[in-house]
């Protein structure tokens, strides 16, 4: 029988709470991390909201070498990664470095860092080839993403299998599933799994101006993630990450280690579609969320609560709708089905992580996080998307999905751990 | 389970497609020549491994230009050339069974670049709607799924140089979870002004002019290396259902894999290497003595040179194993260098030739390999070691078997 | 603009299949028919703004169907602008 993996430590830094004790206070308040762009002027811009992290990397213990050498989205990472190694307990010095992984997702990785480099380079865009005098010694360290892995590892000394997960905006469940692959087929025991975005940035806000995928609530930032209401007109971008410990659930139990959750199954499938258009019908979705199921073997009705991916995109929530339907029959009408986007943003390849984060909690607390700024439900998404408010709702099993450009569809299920024999 | 490759496509800087690849490997052709989409006088480096006769429009659809970068038109004529080589009709499979797992380090870099200085120079409405996904390093799985109908799991594994060992290992993950078929390996391509500028800011680029001198990994003289584009995209089957459907061959047998992370800098522990190919070995089932011939990483940097030369020495003994390096003759190619390695080692077990290192002259005696210089080697060869280390501390290793 | 600048426009943003002569008929065949998606349809808008300085809104490039009714909502966009200018 394949090795079980279990989440044993959980590091948040998300827009309105930094560190997983804010996030969680954030979520179930029901209160919006949305406002207006302050990383940079975006007067010139269709969309011009964000939820963004208010950060001091220096009030994170990160050294004047670590912020000069690591683009914010790393920062975030190593951030994460110490919070979530301490709220494990794990002995580091008592782990083989060659058990020891890491997986981290992410969809532009150093984004921020590349655009303002360039900007030095090409003399503020004038200079096709730009002039490498001006060069920084890390510029390479911001094209590459898996500089966000690097860092990881060095941070926690591991020496197993490293890597990157890089699928969009599915990144951050792909990456923990990935980190689930390597601990179920026993590659290693201990993998740090998450993912980080820091991408509130020129070029990233100018994409998804283009093909109109941002809302243009420009007058109302804080009401401007609307997932599932008849109003939406787009999604916020967003920046954050979250980093867990997963783990060999030997392992756990052996060294005594407090179980948020268990990873009970992971798929994800490709749309084959369109590299932004989703069909309709949800298929692709549905094939993930029932294999991931099948995995953890649940059947649909045990599913206590649904994790959206819920972008606020008109598309897009009716498609996921569909394939909950789809997926779960008729008890996706009695699920409670939320969109913590509508408070964080999406944060392209970190939001799924963070989600992950959310249904531990979830499964942790007994509440499910509201939907926020929903008062009206478009006709065709009739689920109980909990709005506006938390509930105290008993999860046993709760589901998360992404769905990303390329036409990725990922999904996770985690359960509550109830002992070795469950 | 077994997994087996049954297709392969290559867009190398010698030659698109795997046979020109391999004859032009044979007959010693560098593709290492002067930059030349733009003008680079002005900087120390300025060699790369380029796939200067690439036409896209000679391969692909006018609708598909538009929204491409070029790494991502490397990719698909990589695995359509994969799929036509192994004679798969996409249409005659369901559509979850047909994966995608690629590798891609810098993503679609030089359209980014036009599209950010549109952006700075024009302001946000001037930036291209296909920016928003031309840019990943998704787009290249994203693409090929849609070009072929593939809806079972897609994936995009980075580890920088390494990663592209890592895809295809993945791919045999998603084998084993029951899907019959998957597309995977890795290509790379941003050598665009900006692109090449930050390869130069890793220090590790040759400035030597010498096409032929520039990149000479395990010489006395190595200087760094020359990067390059393209890679490879491969078929790999399980080896029922490729003998279901009557592939037309098998070139080999995925047979083991490991990847390892050497320690932080300045811990003092030894690097992963040497650990990573015992992982893959043991993996395989296999003996060092029973590996034929090792594809080297071949970093060009003294330092980096000499720990993979111990590694070898280490796991094999001294002078144990055959090592080549057949990509002296286009350059690094990140992503897409492992790809192109396995590539190389299955035409290489097929074959009964090892291709000799081609510029490399001499090896310092104290590192103990058996490099293969001067002639091709022929010997019986049933199995293959497949290396590749990527910086900041990766490390990959991947054995084929016949 | 004229037909041949559309013909040109579509073809950079988004290619044209060889068997397509964009006149007669084909003037009033749907977008979707012409294997135009919707990101086609917005790089042209963009694209007509930045040749001609024309804007067509969002909703208007969401909805129009095909060349002939694109053609006249540019021609209608630069009507309305010249009379907001006087």
């Amino acid at each position: 029988m394949a090795r079980r993996s279990v989440i044993t430590g959980i590091g948040v830094v998300a827009p309105g709470g930094d560190g997983v004790k804010e996030f969680w206070d954030l979520l179930t308040s029901g209160r919006t991390a949305t406002r207006r762009i302050t990383a940079f002027d975006a007067d010139a811009f269709r969309s011009q909201v964000a939820a963004e992290v208010d950060f001091d990397p220096a009030a994170h213990g990160l050294s004047h070498r670590e912020i000069r050498r690591m683009d914010r989205v790393t920062q975030f990472a190593v951030t994460c990664t110490r919070e979530a190694l301490a709220d494990s307990g794990l002995d580091l010095s008592a782990v083989d470095p060659g058990r020891l992984g890491v997986s981290v997702g992410s969809a532009v990785g150093a984004a921020t860092s590349l655009e303002r480099e360039y900007l030095v380079l090409s003399d503020t865009g004038r200079d096709w080839v730009v002039d490498h005098r001006y060069a920084s010694p890390h510029l390479f360290n911001h094209l590459t993403p898996t500089t966000i892995a690097t860092e990881v590892a060095w941070e926690a000394g591991a020496e197993g299998p490293v890597g990157l997960v890089s699928t969009g905006c599915t990144s951050g469940i792909d990456s923990v599933g990935h980190a689930h692959k390597l601990i179920s087929e026993g590659s290693a025991d201990i993998v740090l799994t998450g993912a980080s975005e820091a991408a509130v940035s020129p070029l990233a806000a100018a994409c998804f101006d283009a093909i109109k995928a941002t809302t243009p609530r420009n007058d109302d930032p804080e009401h401007a993630a609307r997932p599932f209401d008849r109003t939406r007109n787009g999604f916020v971008l967003a920046e954050g990450a979250a980093m867990l410990v997963v783990e060999d659930y030997e392992h756990a139990r052996r060294r005594g280690a407090r179980i948020y959750a268990e990873i009970g199954g992971y798929a994800t499938r490709c749309n084959a579609y369109h590299m932004t258009g989703l069909k309709v019908d949800g298929r692709e979705m549905a094939a993930a969320i029932t294999a991931a199921m099948d995995e953890a073997r649940l059947p649909a009705d045990a599913i206590d609560y649904v994790n959206a991916h819920g972008s606020g995109t008109k598309q897009n929530d009716r498609h996921e709708t569909g394939a909950f339907k789809r997926a779960l029959g008729d008890h996706a009408y009695r699920t409670p089905v939320s969109s913590i986007k509508s408070m964080i943003g999406h944060s392209l390849g970190a939001i799924g992580s963070i989600e992950i984060a959310a249904c531990a909690l979830a499964i942790e607390h007994g509440v499910v996080p509201p939907t926020a700024n929903l008062h009206e439900k478009d006709p065709e998404c009739d689920l109980d998307y909990v709005p506006l408010v938390a509930r105290d709702h008993r999860v046993d099993a709760a589901l998360t999905v992404g769905s990303g450009f390329g036409g990725f569809q990922s999904a996770m299920v985690l359960r509550k751990w109830r002992g070795g024999d469950a | 389970m077994k997994a087996v490759f049954t297709g392969l496509g290559v867009m190398a800087p010698i030659g698109i497609g795997a046979e020109a690849y391999w004859s032009a490997t044979l007959e010693r052709v560098s593709g290492i020549t002067e930059l030349e989409r733009f003008d680079a006088s002005g900087y120390p480096a300025r060699l790369a491994g380029q796939l200067r006769d690439f036409k896209a429009e000679q391969y692909l659809s006018n609708r598909l230009l538009p929204q491409t970068d070029r790494v991502t038109r490397l990719a698909l004529v990589a695995a359509e050339q994969a799929l036509g080589d192994a004679d798969v009709d996409p249409e005659s499979f369901d559509d979850f069974d047909m994966s995608v797992i690629g590798s891609n380090a810098t993503g679609g870099f030089e359209f980014t670049h036009r599209e950010i200085q549109k952006l700075w120079t024009h302001g946000p409405e001037r930036v291209s709607v296909y920016e928003s996904f031309a840019w990943f390093n998704a787009a290249n799985t994203g693409q090929i799924s849609i070009r072929h109908g593939m809806r079972g799991p897609g994936s995009v594994l980075v580890a920088e140089q390494a990663g592209g060992l890592d895809a295809v290992a993945h791919a045999r993950r998603v084998l084993r979870e029951g899907v019959p078929l998957a597309v995977t390996g890795g290509v790379e391509s941003s050598y665009d002004p900006w692109g090449w500028v930050s390869h130069l800011a890793t220090g590790r680029i040759s400035t030597v002019p010498d096409p032929r001198r520039a990149y000479l990994p395990f010489d006395e003289a190595a200087a760094g290396y020359v990067p390059g584009e393209g890679g490879a995209y491969l078929i790999l089957e399980e080896e029922q259902a490729a003998r279901r459907r009557g592939a037309a061959q098998v070139y080999g047998e995925l047979a083991g894999h490991a990847s390892t992370f050497d320690p932080r800098p300045g811990s003092g522990r030894p690097p992963g290497l040497a650990r990573a190919i015992r992982l893959a070995l043991a993996d395989a089932g296999l003996q060092p003595g029973e590996i034929d011939v090792v594809f080297a990483d071949a970093a060009g940097l003294p330092e980096l040179d000499r720990a993979e030369a111990d590694a070898l020495a280490e796991v094999f003994g001294p002078h144990g194993v055959p090592v080549s390096a057949p990509k002296t003759l286009v350059g690094r190619l990140y992503a897409g260098g492992g790809p192109l390695d396995l590539v190389c080692a299955l035409l290489s077990l097929r074959d009964g030739v090892i291709p000799a290192t081609a510029h490399v002259r001499d090896v310092p005696a104290d590192y103990r390999i058996d490099l293969v210089r001067g002639e091709h080697r022929s010997a019986r060869l049933r199995t293959a070691l497949v290396l590749a280390r990527g910086n900041g501390g990766y490390n990959s290793a991947l054995v084929v078997r016949r | 603009m004229t037909i041949d600048d559309l013909r040109r426009i579509l073809t950079e943003c988004a290619g044209m299949d060889e068997s397509v002569h964009l006149d007669g008929e084909t003037l009033d065949a749907s977008f979707t028919d012409l294997g135009y998606d919707s990101l086609a349809l917005m790089e042209t808008a963009s694209r007509i703004k930045e040749e001609f300085g024309i804007r067509i809104s969002d909703e208007e490039i969401a909805t129009v169907q095909t060349p002939r009714l694109l053609l006249a909502a540019v021609a209608e966009a630069a009507r309305s602008q010249v009379a907001q200018a006087a």
